[in-house]
């Protein structure tokens, strides 16, 4: 049978033939009975139970919150006062943060129960979870191939059923090519939705936190309870006043839907081609019109990337030094000694590339060849953006070029699977929103996943197309164990 | 001080100045900003650099820069933004301070100063905000070194100067305008030896009638002026004789150490870096209405220079008493309120200048912390004009009220200072000391009228100074003429 929604879990909480604590214990049994086989937790929260005790009190109090009693797993670069958070990195291995995350504070305030924290590339650096320092998290679909990335722990956790809902960030694809490569829901917010106070930074310009889900309707209401205005982000927008309520149909005739042609060119694997096609006929069938068109500056995307976001990384990175907090070495000669030494034993190969890319970027003689033609790439890749949604609702688009590869496979080779990030990257570049959510299978049985975008603030539109999808597809329905019982 | 203006080296300097805002809270959080508390006890997340953590710029550090540039006739950059300057030191828990490089809050000002020849403008290249660091505490006992952060997200000011010095005299009098500016503003105390103010010299030399500037050096730390003044001076030197042993002047940074009197290059490795400045993704930029900038100027005070020429006018006062009066905002304030009161300009400057300073200097106290009420020194006043203490008695009542803010009145009475009104006991003192120096009596009457003086000191001291001393002078006179 399919996973529960978080929606269902809701519903039965509401009608009282289910506890907070009764569903709390029931998925940190199967995270206790299933995580083995995948990694996908760092930290198991061991205050779910006595979180899960208070929630079912306020419940019998009358008093409803919106996720009361909704169990959630959160990625490991989010930060949480009672659980370590240390993005999967030596660096910060056993650290305890000071503060709890916004996004965290709103969620307990809501009534949600955090089950623990899940494992990612290290920093959010890489598209497999391989880079993680603690293990690789193994895709729950087949447990050779990998569950993409950098949210892998949390796409995982929820495909395996080890949680209903999960948090993600997306810095240049991080929740929606995990969800792509596990048959799941994610949303990318336009830039400034969520707050990224004690979202351990990557790409400052680019990172957003955003849900990940079996569905479009439990996307929007995790999302629904995260977004808003928070003081102390300053890049937070204010006035942010989703409300999907009015979302949730599959009334979606008329809407425009732009294809791009070159999206579904060369080095896009035929199945996921397929598939793309597939959908665009069912948003057809359901009134949408769907148009081609050819999007620009597509090649440009993924090198103004891997220059804005190393550069900001480079730099967010530096705090990370042996002195006030995370891996100190234990012996060291002098200053510059410890710093050497603290970074090059803490951080992994892939966050050192990464530092070393951005640090490049930004010397001095280099800054104006890099960096700063990076940032006028980003305004022209914008402008190509506002000009389609001149025309377009939203435009559908592959979320990666292959359906997941197998473990080891990518690291080898870190241009490819930098090139991998084709078709994500640019939405962070350009702050808007994109919803990722599985159109089939391919011949292997792994899930293939669509993604569609549209313009600053219109995850309202963007919910109810996916939604309707949702409606008259069943491959949101779909899971690894479903499919072993067939 | 001068001793170089006869080598045939003339000496170019630019100043950076640190100004340590005064508000109240810090720049990106709401941390005090306190000096003087117990280490790492004026600290957040924000400010000590926790994972996560995000920025949240303070208006009121916005208001003040705002404020610094109109006053030294700057232009405001309406649309500016924060960037980051990435380097490693322990006191930096980020590992970048925000700082602003490609867009400062403030460009193309000037001050005015009195130079070597004469009145002169230093043009200000830019004004920049940014965050301080913390301070590292070297422990010599143990060999360990402990951070602490409370300094850390401090909100200052760097004012950087064009190379428009040319010697110690004209630096210090470019510093003590912008210190009495920022004070005037509210921006900053401006204590040097609390790093409320802080500056780097950038100093070369050349040859008088060279066209081209020579090589500079940066020289840091100096907490006084005076150390300031020293500092150039060595530093004047040190390159005049590099180049006069055929050498060249290395570009780099210097550090000044006052205990020993001597500046010395910092490692090499001090001197490379290289900043990776970058706009700071998590700040937006700023943008600067000209209604804002319009509500910030309103809030601007008369400024030293304005306030100096109206005491000139109004109060005929020189232009030296004036500047003196008009250095510290609290002097001046001081001075209108009891001119105000008492209507006597000269004398109220006269003890602010002569009396108050003096005790200020001797104390090593800044003006800005004068505590005694102008009603006290106006009342002061009053009694010496009514005649009812003569002057000296009037200097140790100052002592008093400077010290202490005693009410001059009740003092005077208490201690029974009052000047001696009754003629008939002041003659009959006279005609004591008189019959008993006959010698000076005598010297006076053999043509030496400098005698005199020596008896009204006698009578001052038989009255205990309580006699007016020009009217026991004229009685004498009368005496020994006869």
């Amino acid at each position: 049978m399919r996973e529960q929604t978080a929606k269902e879990l809701r519903e039965k909480l509401a009608a009282g033939e289910a506890t907070a604590c009764g569903l709390t214990k029931q998925y940190l049994a199967k995270i206790a009975a299933g995580d083995a086989a995948y990694h996908a937790f760092n930290t198991v929260n061991e205050a779910a139970a006595a979180r899960a005790a208070a929630v079912d009190k306020q419940l019998a109090a009358g008093l409803a919150t919106p996720l009361a009693g909704v169990p959630i797993a959160i990625k490991d670069n989010i930060a949480t006062e009672d659980m370590p958070t240390t993005c999967s990195s030596k660096i910060l291995e056993g650290f305890m943060s000071p503060y709890n995350a916004t996004v965290v504070e709103k969620l307990t305030d809501a009534g949600a129960v955090i089950l623990g924290k899940t494992n990612m590339d290290e920093f959010a650096m890489g598209s497999t979870t391989e880079t993680s320092y603690t293990g690789v998290t193994k895709n729950p679909w087949n447990t050779a191939k990998v569950p993409g990335g950098s949210s892998g722990g949390s796409a995982a956790a929820v495909a395996a059923g080890l949680a209903p809902v999960a948090l993600g960030s997306d810095t240049g694809g991080s929740i929606r090519q995990p969800c792509a490569y596990c048959g799941l829901t994610g949303i990318k917010p336009t830039y400034g939705a969520v707050s990224r106070y004690g979202l351990l930074a990557y790409g400052s310009s680019l990172d957003q936190i955003g849900p990940i889900a079996h569905t479009a309707a439990d996307c929007a209401a995790v999302l629904q309870v995260i977004a808003g205005y928070d003081e102390k982000d300053s890049t937070s927008a204010k006035n942010v006043n989703f409300d999907f309520s009015t979302a949730l149909h599959d009334n979606i005739a008329g809407k425009k839907i732009g294809l791009p042609r070159n999206y579904l060119g060369e080095g896009l694997n035929a199945e996921i081609r397929a598939g793309i096609l597939a959908a665009a006929e069912q948003f057809a069938a359901l009134g949408a019109e769907i148009e081609e068109f050819d999007m620009p500056m597509m090649d440009y995307a993924v090198p103004a990337y891997y220059i804005i976001a190393s550069a900001e990384a480079s730099s967010n990175l530096s705090r990370y030094d042996g002195i006030k907090y995370g891996y100190h070495p234990e012996s060291f000669s002098d200053l510059e000694d410890l710093y050497l030494s603290a970074r090059s034993e803490g951080f992994g190969p892939e966050v050192k590339r990464r530092i070393m890319l951005g640090t490049f970027a930004l010397s001095s003689g280099y800054y104006d060849a890099y960096y700063q033609k990076a940032l006028k790439v980003r305004a022209l890749i914008r402008q190509a953006f506002d000009a389609a949604f001149d025309k377009y609702d939203a435009i559908l688009s592959p979320v990666a070029p292959t359906t997941a590869p197998n473990l080891g496979e990518s690291l080898s080779d870190p241009l490819a699977m930098y090139l991998s990030d084709i078709y994500t990257v640019a939405i962070n570049l350009v702050g808007i929103p994109a919803i990722s959510l599985p159109c089939g299978f391919d011949a292997a049985g792994m899930p293939i996943g669509m993604q569609l975008l549209g313009a600053v603030w219109s995850e309202e539109k963007l919910v109810n197309l996916a939604h309707a999808y949702q409606m008259h597809t069943d491959w949101h329905e779909q899971t690894p164990t479903h499919k072993e019982a067939e | 001080m001068t001793g170089y203006k006869n080598t045939g080296y003339e000496v170019v300097i630019g100043l950076e100045v640190h100004v340590e805002l005064n508000t109240a809270t810090k720049i990106f959080c709401n941390c005090s900003t306190a000096f003087g508390a117990e280490p790492n006890t004026h600290v957040c997340p924000v400010c000590s650099g926790m994972p996560g953590v995000l920025p949240v710029m303070n208006q009121k550090v916005l208001e003040k820069a705002v404020a610094a540039g109109l006053a030294t006739n700057c232009t405001i950059t309406q649309k500016c933004k924060f960037d980051r300057k990435n380097y490693f030191y322990p006191d930096l828990p980020k590992a970048y301070q925000t700082s602003q490089l490609y867009l400062p809050i403030c460009r193309n000002g000037y001050v005015e100063i009195e130079g070597d020849e004469g009145p002169k403008k230093v043009r200000i290249h830019q004004i920049h905000m940014e965050e301080d660091a913390g301070k590292l505490n070297h422990d010599a006992k143990s060999g360990s070194t402990l951070i602490d952060y409370n300094r850390c997200g401090v909100p200052l000011l760097e004012i950087v100067s064009e190379p428009d010095m040319r010697s110690a005299e004209e630096v210090q009098a470019y510093l003590e305008k912008l210190k009495s500016t920022m004070e005037y503003l509210n921006v900053s105390d401006c204590k040097m030896q609390e790093g409320s103010m802080r500056a780097d010299v950038n100093l070369s030399v050349r040859r008088v009638g060279d066209t081209e500037l020579g090589t500079r050096t940066e020289t840091k730390n100096m907490n006084s002026f005076k150390a300031i003044a020293r500092a150039i001076e060595y530093e004047i030197f040190r390159q005049i004789e590099v180049i006069e042993d055929g050498g060249h002047v290395k570009q780099e940074t210097r550090r000044w150490d006052d205990e020993k009197g001597i500046g010395y290059a910092m490692r090499s490795k001090e001197n490379a870096h290289d900043y990776r400045y970058f706009p700071e993704p998590d700040l937006a930029p700023i943008n600067i209405s000209d209604a804002y900038l319009a509500e910030i100027a309103a809030t601007i005070p008369e400024l030293p220079d304005q306030k100096k020429e109206r005491y000139m006018q109004d109060f005929k006062l020189s232009a030296y008493d004036a500047a003196q009066l008009t250095r510290s905002r609290r002097l001046a304030e001081i001075f209108e309120q009891t001119v105000a009161l008492c209507d006597q300009p000269k004398e109220a400057a006269n003890f602010l200048i002569g009396d108050c300073l003096r005790l200020l200097n001797a104390e090593g106290r800044e003006a800005q912390s004068l505590d005694f009420s102008p009603e006290n020194l106006a009342a002061l006043l009053k009694l010496v004009a009514a005649g009812t203490i003569n002057k000296t008695t009037a200097k140790a009542v100052f002592e008093k009220i400077y010290a202490e803010n005693i009410d001059p009145a009740a003092y005077v009475k208490e201690n029974g200072l009052e000047m001696m009104s009754d003629d008939g006991e002041l003659d009959k003192l006279i005609a004591e000391v008189v019959d008993a120096n006959p010698k000076s009596v005598a010297d006076y009457k053999g043509g030496k009228k400098a005698a005199v003086g020596f008896l009204v000191g006698q009578v001052m001291k038989a009255t205990k100074g309580k006699a007016d001393a020009g009217k026991v002078n004229a009685k004498l006179q009368e005496i020994l003429n006869k």
